[in-house]
């Protein structure tokens, strides 16, 4: 049994008094003395030259401190892409400038050209709309296919709306195309990959402080990674010194990726409170929020999965287009490459597998990893054509993906994508499942919804993931700019309490409860005793923030060693208390001891004398107790799962209603159940809120028609069935202390392909000759497709 | 927003009076005009609030059996009180949220007249009243459009009688983010026929379904629909969904009104 606030006890959250109670500290939240507030100039064409920007009549309004314009950025760098990807030719990705704001052209509807600040943000709204501006419209840039044929162009200066044509594996391509060529059977599908606005419930917003007198910069902001934003402004954008550059991201309400990247709203911030010696502040509305957060997936593919007339996989091929939108954003290459193609080859044993993705540049909003990132746009295409296959084969859509699971004596498995996955059990995970979902008794459930004028469908599929992300070595050489470690310190204070800072960020997801159980249950100690710090980069070591379900599986390992040096010098320190040797010493439930003997100290004994170091051996042994440790990963860890939904479709309107859903995940060891579940749960929310609702549509002007509430739809309580969640008895990773393996985008991955298979299973029994019908599944999609 | 004023009368006539400057305007419940200024879509100088005015709240019975709802009544109010025209009271149940059924106000909802509301469905399906401050207008002559009604500027909804059915139900068939109507139809069945509302569908905003109100005055079936044809000519087509698609719903929900009436 886990120890009350150890390894796998299902504490509760502490942070959540803290939200619950209003007490928390969001960005917007900070307030500091003098400061005064931005407002952006934001394009509402998609597509324009910009003749002139007149600022005269604006300087004039009541409280109006400064106006910038692209103009006052010209000399500073822009925000770059953090991967390079190479073509197929061996071209490297084209990487037009992204400036901090619009220059010459404006690019997509939102794209900030101006930005106003003033003693209140009223008074800089006023002078936005006093603003002088001439802006040439352009014919927008939005369908990917044309996009790709040429014409008008996002960037003249790339001369092509082509970011990159990345082949995955080029060298695998002949075989891939030959096994094709000649396989017995080949299922073709083409799908789209919905676009989806982030929607964190915290809007963006940023606080610049500038000190004069020390030519210091604090930054507060809405990031999952202050030492990457830290990074990014000073090695490439604004160039202030890194030692001179303090982020601090407070409480952040909701990331889901899109607070990963460096935004210019940011560095327009700092440039502002450096020029009028004042903090200025800018917070997002919600429209903003619609209109300039990186948005997520939009992808259109033709898969084909070629089998042998029994099942047996033999090869999948892809052809992908990514929308990258307007401007590269920090990871928007890795996304549909090495986070999708590296994916392509699912939970199977099939021996081929080519991937090709064009990564196009339009008049939208940039497009970036959200929730899932490339995983889902992997799972979605693989288990889709799965299950279309299976209906070609006449087999049972559960049979034909265990035929060809990697099975558990496979492990370490190398993929035909080229991944080395190291552990999972993927036929259990099934056999689990098909329980949870009850599948004997769904004949019984269709006949009664049948009888009731409903069609009824049972849908599954199986997902695998790469998270933990990332091995530096292997990234390096892959295209990443940056390194994928995580790093912590632990620091025992001299009352025996404990501060551990974290280089992970926590906006949702635990790490203030999760990370002291590990430490807790390696000391022996109280959990309440130890207290996380994250989120301050003149507080914590120089870590790579949380996205990718990194956090407990890099950090956390970090955090691990970090541990294990405390304990080994703390074991020297007990052991000189105790007259000892070091080697003798045990730790247990926060005592040490020497061994075969009643004698010990305790954990808070030892803590002291580290900080009192009367008679102290300062010879062989530094006084504090303090250590950090930097973890880089050997691998990727690579969660997997089978999900089951059954689905009711009102066939009078269209309607899709979610009447059961069953996740079986194998997220190797477990800290905290209940965070898990709960970050199952969110994850299957947005999995089937991109399945049913959510609708991004840009219309051929560049327009975002589903910029507010009103026409965007999240999934509410009310959209989605009780869950049935199960994470037990996973797989441990071989290769992290922990043998964690990182659930937070799980849910997102593995569910939207669930509820399409349902809902064809459903049209299908009801005689509708449907075999694909394109997310979100809005009643009026599902009702058309059913007019054939 | 820009800077506006704001008075909060107590009486109707001194309501009037604010609102006779040009650039004032009435705010109900607010649901739809405080975001609009939110957005900086309109600059009225003055807003008039209508809810500190006793006469316009609340819900009772005419002597001629009408339900009368006051044009300052949230909608939460009327779901409560309106018992003597249940269908009236579930159609006002199931707007927006509860927020929004705690602001919002049947004046506010009629004179903005979306072409997604449920209200116009409710006084057009009744054959209601709207009273103002200055004449009574009878619904059929109110409705002009979407957005578009028979009040002068600065007319105030005082009053709304709804004429009480038989029986009646109002079938709602959400749009999945607003969740206003996609389409929504109120069927009403009075002594002497039946009146069948449509809103959400149509791009000249809430109107009357003639074919259906005949026939079903002739039987009060759903089966009786089963040869009309609604055609999705002029009908809304938008990212929810097309105007064949909204003309189809416009007959599912005509019929699960019927059955639905009680
Ligand atoms: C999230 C949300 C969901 C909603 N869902 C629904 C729904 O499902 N179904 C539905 O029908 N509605 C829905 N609504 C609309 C809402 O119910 C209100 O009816 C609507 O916003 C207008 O009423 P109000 O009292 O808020 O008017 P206000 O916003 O205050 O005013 C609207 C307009 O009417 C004018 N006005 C207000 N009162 C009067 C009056 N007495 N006489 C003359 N003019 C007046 C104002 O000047 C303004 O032009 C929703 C609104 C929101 C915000």
């Amino acid at each position: 049994m886990p120890k009350d606030n150890g390894i796998g006890a299902a504490t509760t959250r502490r942070e959540d008094i803290r939200f619950l109670t209003g007490e928390g500290q969001y960005t917007d939240d900070i307030n500091l003395t003098g400061q005064a507030h931005a407002v952006f100039a934001r394009s509402d064409v998609a597509n324009g030259v910009i003749k002139s920007i007149d600022t005269t009549a604006a300087m004039d309004m009541p409280g109006v401190l400064a106006v910038f314009t692209g103009e006052d950025f010209t000399e500073v760098g822009g925000n770059p892409a953090g991967w390079l990807i190479n073509s197929r030719d061996g071209e490297p990705m084209k990487e037009p400038k992204r400036p901090v704001l619009a220059h010459g052209k404006v690019r997509h509807v939102g794209d900030a050209y101006a930005a106003v600040i003033a003693e209140t943000k009223q008074q800089a709204r006023d002078a936005v709309e006093a603003l002088e501006v001439e802006i040439e419209e352009l014919p927008a840039v939005i369908d990917m296919a044309s996009a790709i044929g040429g014409g008008e162009l996002v960037h003249d200066e790339i001369e092509t709306n082509v970011c990159f044509d990345w082949g995955w594996i080029e060298d695998n391509r002949a075989a891939t195309d030959e096994a094709i060529k000649n396989a017995p059977h080949v299922t073709t599908l083409e799908l789209v990959n919905n676009r989806l606005v982030p929607n964190a419930m915290e809007p963006r917003a940023s606080t610049a402080d500038y000190n004069p007198g020390t030519d210091e910069y604090t930054l507060y902001t809405t990031s999952q990674n202050p030492h990457l934003t830290r990074l990014l402004i000073s090695a490439f954008v604004l160039g202030i010194p890194e030692n001179k550059l303090r982020v601090v991201a407070p409480d952040v309400g909701g990331g889901f990726g899109s607070k990963i990247y460096h935004y210019g709203e940011e560095a327009l911030v700092l440039a502002a409170a450096k020029k009028l010696k004042r903090p200025v502040k800018w917070t997002a509305s919600r429209t903003e929020a619609f209109l300039t957060d990186a948005h997520g997936r939009d992808h259109v593919t033709k898969i084909e999965l070629a089998c042998e007339k029994d099942g047996t996989f033999i090869a999948f091929r892809t052809e992908t287009m990514a929308n990258v939108g307007a401007y590269l954003s920090n990871f928007s290459t890795a996304t549909p490459t090495f986070l999708h193609g590296t994916l392509m080859a699912g939970n199977y044993t099939v021996p081929n597998v080519y991937v090709n993705v064009k990564a196009v540049f339009t008049n939208t909003a940039p497009v970036d990893a959200y929730r899932g990132a490339g995983r889902p746009e992997a799972t979605y295409s693989i288990e889709r054509v799965i299950d279309m296959a299976a209906r070609e084969l006449g087999m049972d859509p559960i049979e034909l993906r265990r035929k060809n699971f990697i099975k558990p004596d496979q492990y370490p498995f190398a993929s035909a994508a080229g991944l080395e996955y190291d552990s999972g059990n993927y036929d259990a995970q099934m056999d689990k499942l098909e329980a949870m979902i009850d599948r004997d008794g769904f004949a019984a459930r269709r006949a009664e919804s049948e009888k009731n004028g409903k069609l009824r469908g049972l849908g599954v599929n199986a997902y695998i993931e790469a998270c933990g992300i990332a091995p530096s070595n292997l990234v390096g050489v892959l295209g990443s700019r940056v390194g994928l470690y995580d790093a912590a310190t632990v620091r025992v204070n001299a009352t025996g309490n404990l501060s551990v800072m974290v280089g992970a960020h926590s906006h949702g997801q635990g790490h203030e409860t999760a990370f002291p159980q590990v430490v807790a249950d390696m000391l022996g100690i109280e959990a309440e005793s130890i207290d996380i710090v994250h989120g301050d980069t003149a507080k914590i070591p120089f870590g790579m923030g949380t996205y990718g379900s990194r956090s407990l599986a890099v950090c956390g390992s970090a955090v691990v060693r970090a541990t294990e040096k405390i304990i080994a010098k703390a074991k020297k320190i007990a052991a000189h208390m105790l007259e000892a040797s070091d080697g003798d010493i045990e730790l247990k439930d926060g005592q040490f001891s020497v061994a075969g003997t009643d004698k010990s100290v305790s954990f808070g004994e030892v803590a002291l004398k580290a900080y009192i170091p009367h008679q102290f051996p300062i010879e062989d042994i530094e006084p504090g107790l303090e250590e950090t440790a930097f973890y880089d990963p050997a691998n990727f860890t690579y969660p997997s799962g089978a999900y089951a939904c059954e689905v009711e479709v009102d066939p009078q309107t269209g309607k899709v209603t979610v009447d059961r859903f069953a996740a079986a995940d194998d997220f190797g060891n477990i800290i905290n159940p209940m965070i898990v579940t709960g970050q199952v749960h969110g994850g299957l929310a947005q999995g089937i809120g991109q399945a049913l609702v959510e609708n991004t549509t840009y219309d051929e002007n560049g327009q975002l028609l589903s910029a507010s509430y009103m026409d965007y739809c999240m999934p509410r309580a009310d959209d989605l069935p009780f869950y049935q969640v199960d994470h037990s008895d996973g797989t441990p990773c071989t290769h992290n202390p922990l043998g964690v393996k990182g659930c937070g985008e799980a849910g997102a991955i593995g569910s939207p392909p669930t509820i399409i298979n349902a809902v064809v299973d459903a049209l299908q029994s009801g005689g509708h000759d449907v075999a694909h019908v394109d997310m979100p599944l809005t009643p009026s999609r599902v009702w058309t497709a059913m007019q054939g | 927003m820009y800077e506006f004023e704001m008075t909060r009368p107590t009486t109707i006539a001194d309501a009037a009076k604010a609102l006779g400057d040009e650039d004032a305007q009435a705010l109900g419940g607010g649901q739809t005009l405080i975001p609009t200024l939110k957005q900086r879509l309109a600059m009225p100088s003055a807003l008039v609030s209508l809810g500190a005015i006793p006469e316009m709240k609340g819900v009772c019975m005419s002597d001629a059996g009408e339900v009368c709802v006051g044009g300052a009544t949230p909608h939460a109010v009327v779901a409560a009180e309106a018992t003597a025209y249940p269908g009236l009271a579930g159609l006002a149940a199931h707007i927006g949220d509860p927020a929004v059924r705690n602001r919002g106000t049947v004046g506010g909802s009629l004179a903005n007249n979306d072409p997604s509301a449920c209200y116009p469905a409710a006084a057009l399906a009744s054959g209601a009243t709207i009273v103002t401050n200055t004449r009574e207008i009878a619904a059929d002559d109110y409705f002009q459009g979407m957005f578009s009604t028979a009040l002068e500027d600065g007319e105030i909804i005082t009053e709304v009688r709804f004429p009480v059915p038989e029986v009646s139900h109002y079938e709602k068939f959400v749009q999945p983010a607003s969740r206003f109507a996609l389409v929504g139809v109120m069927v009403a069945k009075f002594a002497d026929g039946v009146r069948v509302a449509v809103t959400g569908a149509s791009e000249d905003g809430v109107y009357r379904w003639t074919e259906a109100e005949a026939a079903l005055s002739a039987s009060f079936s759903a089966d009786a629909l089963a040869d009309l044809a609604v055609s999705g000519d002029g009908m809304i087509s938008d990212l929810h969904g097309s105007g064949d698609y909204r003309a189809h719903l416009v007959k599912v929900m005509t019929g699960r009104a019927v059955a639905k009436a009680a």
